[in-house]
């Protein structure tokens, strides 16, 4: 059953995506030199935009790429840069306690993981994956200026205070 | 496609963040893992929208987006403000605020 399902193209480039994001992540959260740390983090953000190509949401997907890996990596290179990181390895990232954290996120792993293969089993995401749509952006939209109103606004607002907020915090006077 | 290999993908990504949050000192690495955990719950946010044949999963995934992007900007903010007061953005030196 697990077998047949592997043959599935959609399957094949799953595999290859997800090992490629979860070896970026691991990079982003060992290696010992800011900017290729950043740098992995754009193999991860870029690896997620494809699978959510693969989960149909092409919208979701081409937002992520421009402000992932557009805005908010230009951002962080911008921070490196500013707080004077050295370019160079650096052997003090982590921080003296770091070593409590591998069991803490592995007993997270291992309780996330059994509830889900608990709660999921086998089942299938989409009976025929052949058969699956794209999410029309139209509907999307219908969704955000129709039940979702509200949180938009809300979000707005939410943007707006956070410009607002990192002009006056980084503002020098 | 089964449900489950996407949960599970998400699930590891968290985790990964998690360490990076806990284990982390320089506060632009922190930033770094909170957003591989923003990205996981995106994850699953989609494939639950594909399950559940319904487009709130992909409007949901948009707003985490935005909320991110502000996220980062006013982090990224703060970071600069202690570089400039401490000149070091190191987490574990930060202890002006400890009762």
């Amino acid at each position: 059953m697990l077998g047949a399902d592997l043959l599935v193209a959609q399957n094949i480039g799953f595999s290859i995506i997800a090992v490629m994001m979860i070896v970026g992540a691991l990079r982003v959260v060992t290696v010992n030199n800011v900017v290729h740390a950043a740098l992995w983090l754009v193999v991860v953000l870029s690896g997620a935009a494809a699978q959510y190509l693969l989960l149909s949401a092409e919208f979701v997907a081409i937002t992520q790429v421009l402000v992932y890996v557009g805005a908010v990596m230009v951002l962080f290179l911008f921070g490196t840069m500013l707080t004077r990181a050295r370019i160079g390895a650096e052997n003090d990232l982590n921080n003296k306690n770091w070593k409590i954290a591998i069991p803490v996120s592995l007993l997270m792993l291992g309780v996330m993981s059994w509830v889900v293969i608990d709660g999921f089993a086998d089942e299938r995401l989409i009976e025929n994956p052949g058969e699956m749509t794209q999410v029309p952006v139209l509907q999307i939209s219908d969704d955000i200026f129709g039940p979702y109103l509200l949180p938009f606004w809300a979000l707005s607002f939410v943007l707006l205070i956070a410009v607002i907020g990192a002009i006056v915090l980084a503002r020098k006077d | 496609m089964l449900t489950t290999q996407f949960l599970l993908l998400g699930a590891v990504l968290f985790c990964i963040g998690i360490y990076g949050v806990l284990a982390r000192k320089n506060a632009v690495m922190v930033l770094m893992s909170i957003e591989l955990i923003l990205n996981s719950v995106n994850l699953n946010l989609l494939a639950f929208s594909v399950r559940n044949g319904s487009v709130d999963g992909n409007t949901f995934a948009l707003y985490i987006i935005a909320i991110a992007a502000a996220e980062v900007g006013v982090g990224l903010a703060m970071v600069l403000l202690i570089y400039r007061n401490r000149r070091t953005i190191a987490l574990d030196e930060l202890s002006e605020m400890k009762g």
